[in-house]
């Protein structure tokens, strides 16, 4: 039984898998706040490549979309984002 | 100079009368064409709530163009943006060709689903 709090596994059991290789997404669109809701936690934080599994190329292009919509105030930057 | 495709995306404020708005919309419009830039599509999204209160509002008139210009326009419009105190925020985009496929395709309405690849 491990003490240390065991990191947030969403998605533990499944292979981890590249959600935008798969579907095809080359471009991830900024102006879509619902689209990007399903990348981020919570508190409207960008999550890590190692529980969506995304590659490094996407988790770029998603990074930089989920900023540009912040900057439009589409997406907050802190705050409980409704999941 | 070899025109690239953009798109930029301002939030007015909402204290404005529709006919100011539109005024706004217009002047920022006349000002790329001005400068030879072929607008594409034009998209106002309305009065949105925004997610955290910009200049202390909570509410804001989205409105997005979306042109093919040469590069240097883009200087004088956001200047113009910057002068402009009825815009709260600006957003300008250069768009590669991923980009511009996609948008392609949403104006065609192809971009639905999320399993039909909603972004080429």
């Amino acid at each position: 039984m491990s003490l240390q709090n065991e990191p947030l596994d969403k998605n533990q059991n499944r292979k981890k898998y590249d959600r935008f290789k798969k579907a095809g997404i080359k471009y991830i669109d900024y102006k879509d706040p619902n689209f990007l809701l399903k990348l981020l936690n919570e508190q409207g934080k960008i999550l890590p490549r190692r529980l969506t599994g995304t590659s490094l190329k996407n988790q770029r292009k998603v990074a930089q979309a989920v900023k540009r919509a912040r900057h439009i105030a589409l997406l907050p930057y802190v705050g409980d984002s409704l999941k | 100079m070899s025109q690239k495709q953009y798109e930029t995306v301002f939030i007015l404020t909402p204290v404005l009368s529709d006919v100011q708005t539109k005024d706004a919309v217009d002047k920022f419009k006349k000002i790329l064409t001005d400068n030879g830039s072929e607008l594409i599509h034009e998209e106002s999204w309305g009065l949105k709530k925004l997610a955290y209160p910009i200049q202390g509002k909570g509410t804001g008139f989205y409105h997005l163009v979306e042109f093919t210009a040469n590069p240097d326009v883009i200087a004088t419009l956001e200047t113009e943006y910057r002068r402009d105190e009825r815009v709260m925020r600006f957003l300008t985009i250069a768009l590669d060709k991923h980009a511009i496929a996609y948008n392609e395709r949403k104006r065609k309405g192809l971009v639905g689903k999320k399993q039909e690849a909603p972004a080429e």
